[in-house]
């Protein structure tokens, strides 16, 4: 039988350079973090309970199995300034939250990490559906989230003004665990109604950012007032937050935004991401290819693992599933190794991005039933 | 393998999300379901209007003639379904393997779905008390006293959320498509068959099949069709009625707590009743809200206790395929043993006595199923807690209580059997709201005359009686 080699598949050639730039990446993180001088009093904490020494025995990524697996526990609590590199004191810090619908949410000190993932997250956003200078719209959680500052900054960075709609994910578990179905609706329709006002007051907003629910009830929001986002002007849409299936995919593209971009002129791209690592960005989505979403960590600042659900320190290979392993590496964070809440296959390199990715993200199956997906 | 695709106004949707349904007892797989989300639905709900539209477009004389059609069909004929055909015997395999109950349940309940389709114009004519149909199609007509009546219809859809194992419900939303309301469904996820191989029968018919969607999915979707229908049934637990309770736009079934109540005046000859009390607990394996789940009395509750568990205690599993076969598998085992953990909790409660204890174990568990065998248990007081408990397997608590107490203390009961002559006690009982069928004499919970409303008269919950009142006018003639 013979297998086509896809067209977006990269070159032996960009994959052993990007291999080259994670080892780089990797020894020069670690010395940062590790150095007396430099790292943060977390780690040079807990470098004395290591039994390697990270300075010396940690050279390329794949040494990085050397260290325990993160436990995102230890972002709960403080002293937040615990995570504060020595070497990057006294710059202004920021300080974003995960969780914490109930209990002390997980904690993550920023420096400049959020404005550099969004500046490069920009460069792979299409300047024909995402013009340079236009408007933005963000339509999701802000408050101690990373969210609203980085969309914002990623406006700015392509020109514009970005307006928002406040959504806190926090009250809507609270919603759904209460089974409140009638508030959560009202608190839907209540961010819907304010983003169809933006979007209807002559502002010349052309692109946005918002989750896969919400973009959902925006469209059926100005189905109900006979517009449609394509009618309204939006050309380009960055989604993120909760999970996206093929299936929703194809009936966004199909129904929510009129059809693939080149006849829409609406194009939507998944995003995978969270607080501890940067952004994900999505292979294009084709019918061709059966709306697969494939997304890849923006290496080699982070880097994204599909590893075994028994053994997290063996990647499962191409096609087969597993547990979402993270990685960041940036000089304000270091995470080596962190176990999503998620599952996916593991995907193959694409040219763009020269290395591994993962598709079918959903919910770990361990986790699944306990998972609160709502209209965040 | 069959695939079963989303209908949505009657044309098929491919979707790329399916799940797969495997029979219980051999693992075979049975069928791929594909998939819809809420958004989809909430789309389509916006075009709900053209299925009333093409329904109307059709006299309910001969919509009623193509339901009677479609119930010989669905009975008896193959039909299409997904990509392929389903044969009769086709769909008692597969209900049967997805639902765990044995075969002749699934053509029992076929044909009482049958046969409600097949008297769909009686059953209007007593839903409707003998009103012209063409009054509930156009909005409005003559009475025959001269007197002018008007029925507005509420919802150009009917919206059902159904369950997973119960394929006798289906009963309560086809009288919608005489009606002229259009239906959208949400199939259980183990019991998509009665509501799929229905509507093929109704489009084969005749029946226009922009009138109908059929969308499996998550709980989105069921949420999206209460949210979004007018009116629409939901199908649940007792939590589920309680969660919309009050709300006009929502139907909603629970559990039956159905009961025989045994008057002193017949209570020293129960053993006369045992057969019927039989049949009302045990049949369609228990799972029906009009199941027996409690008998009533104010003395002998431990002879009738034992003489059931005597009838009962020893049924033993048999193949789904067995025409003896009284026993349903939980197709997810874990139903099962969560289910027996609460009876033995009840159990343990002073003044409770199981009888059937002596009649082997109950919670049986195989490799891919498990079954609980029939439980009659005592308790000696109304306020006994296993007295308010119903379950999805024959279960049966004979409860001990004064005449006097009896009404005030059973709670809500969907069908209520009285075993009594006494005509003040009678007269009690036709006063006691909180029954809500009433049998007078031997007739076991479970045996509906499909003449008399279910749960509220399907036409009080879709249509509005409101005055209409017409006065001729003089229009200057056109040119």
């Amino acid at each position: 039988m013979t297998v086509s080699t896809p067209a977006w598949l990269a070159t032996n050639e960009q994959t052993t350079n990007a291999k080259q730039a994670l080892d780089q990446q990797t020894f020069e993180t670690v010395q940062w973090h590790f150095h007396d001088s430099t790292g943060s009093p977390f780690w040079l904490a807990k470098k004395a309970e290591f039994k390697f020494d990270p300075l010396k025995d940690v050279k390329v990524f794949d040494d990085l199995k050397k260290f325990p697996e993160f436990e995102d526990e230890w972002l709960r609590g403080g002293p937040i300034n615990r995570w504060i590199p020595k070497g990057l004191l006294g710059k202004p810090a920021y300080v974003f939250e995960t969780g914490g619908t109930t209990g002390i949410p997980k904690s993550r000190m920023v420096i400049d990490d959020f404005k550099i993932d969004y500046e490069l997250f920009s460069h792979t956003l299409p300047d024909e559906y995402f013009p340079k200078g236009s408007n933005w719209l963000m339509l999701g959680p802000s408050g101690p989230r990373r969210l609203r500052l980085a969309i914002e900054h990623l406006c700015q960075y392509r020109g514009g003004i970005c307006f928002c709609i406040d959504l806190d994910p926090r009250w809507v578990v609270k919603l759904i665990k209460k089974g409140w179905m009638e508030h959560l609706e009202e608190y839907k329709r209540h961010c819907i109604d304010q983003a169809i006002t933006v979007l209807t007051a002559n502002h010349d907003i052309k692109c946005m950012f918002t989750t896969p629910k919400l973009l959902e009830s925006l469209a059926v929001g100005l189905a109900e007032k006979d517009t449609s986002i394509q009618e309204i002007g939006i050309t380009g849409i960055f989604s993120g937050g909760t999970e996206f299936t093929p299936q929703w995919t194809r009936f966004c593209v199909e129904e929510l935004l009129g059809g693939p971009a080149e006849e829409s002129g609406v194009y939507m791209t998944p995003t995978y991401g969270n607080t501890l690592m940067g952004l994900a960005c999505s292979r294009p989505v084709t019918i061709d290819d059966g709306y697969t979403i494939a997304y890849y960590a923006p290496q080699p600042r982070a880097v994204v693992e599909v590893v075994d659900f028994e053994d997290h320190t063996k990647v499962v290979g191409y096609g087969e599933t597993g547990r979402v392993k993270l990685y960041t590496m940036t000089k304000e964070f270091f995470v080596p190794g962190f176990l999503e809440r998620d599952e996916g296959e593991r995907e193959m390199p694409y040219k763009k991005y020269p290395w591994d990715g993962v598709s079918g993200v959903r919910p770990y199956r361990a986790f699944a039933s306990s998972t609160t997906v709502g209209v965040y | 393998m069959l695939t079963i695709n989303p209908i949505r106004w009657g044309k098929q949707y491919k979707s790329l999300d399916f799940q797969e349904v495997f029979h219980f007892d051999t693992g075979e797989p049975i069928a791929k379901i594909g998939q819809v989300n809420g958004g989809m639905v909430e789309m389509d709900m916006r075009k709900a209007s053209n299925a009333r539209k093409a329904l109307r477009s059709i006299p309910t004389a001969d919509l009623i003639s193509r339901c009677k059609k479609a119930a010989h069909m669905f009975e008896h004929e193959t039909l299409p379904l997904g990509d392929g055909h389903q044969s009769v015997d086709d769909f008692i395999h597969q209900q049967s393997a997805s639902t765990g109950l044995p075969e002749h349940m699934c053509r029992n309940n076929m044909q009482k779905n049958c046969f409600v389709l097949s008297n769909i114009d009686t059953i209007l004519d007593s839903l409707t008390r003998g009103l012209d149909l063409e009054i509930f199609s156009r909005g409005y007509g003559e009475e025959g006293r001269n007197v002018t009546v008007s029925f507005q219809c509420q919802t150009p859809v009917l919206g059902a959320v159904l369950p997973n194992n119960s394929p006798g419900v289906h009963t309560l939303w086809l009288p919608a498509v005489p009606l002229q309301v259009g239906l959208v469904l949400k199939p259980g996820s183990q019991e998509p068959w009665t509501p799929y191989r229905m509507i093929s029968a109704f489009i084969e018919a005749g029946i226009p099949a922009e009138a109908f969607c059929l969308y499996p999915g998550g709980h989105d979707v069921g949420s999206t069709i209460l949210n979004k229908c007018s009116r629409s049934m939901i199908f649940g637990s007792a939590q589920t009625v309680e969660q919309y309770s009050g709300n006009s736009k929502v139907q909603a079934h629970g559990p039956g707590f159905s009961k025989i109540l045994i008057g002193d005046d017949v209570v020293d000859q129960w053993e006369d009743y045992l057969d019927m009390m039989v049949e009302s607990v045990l049949s369609n394996s228990g799972r029906s809200c009009i199941n027996c789940s409690g008998i009533w009395a104010s003395r002998h509750t431990k002879a009738i206790g034992e003489a059931l568990a005597a009838k009962i205690g020893a049924t033993e599993i048999l193949p789904p395929n067995n025409p003896k076969a009284a026993l349903a598998a939980f197709t997810n085992p874990l139903m099962a043993k969560g289910t027996y953990a609460m009876v033995q909790q009840d159990i343990a409660e002073s003044g409770v006595i199981d009888m059937t204890a002596s009649y082997g174990e109950r919670l049986v568990e195989r490799e891919r199923a498990a079954y609980l065998r029939p439980m009659v248990v005592t308790a000696d007081s109304p306020q006994r807690a296993v007295a308010m408990k119903e379950y999805m397997f024959p279960f049966v608590s004979v409860v001990q209580c004064s005449q006097k107490d009896m009404i005030k203390s059973i709670g809500p009961t969907l069908v209520g059997t009285a075993l009594t002559a006494d005509a003040a006690w009678i007269d009690d009982l036709t006063n006691a709201t909180h029954i809500d069928r009433l049998n007078i004499g031997p007739m076991p919970t479970s045996r509906l005359n499909w003449l008399q409303p279910h749960e509220g008269n399907l036409i009080d919950f879709l249509f509005r009686s409101r005055a209409y009142q017409v006065v001729p006018m003089r229009v200057a003639q056109t040119v």
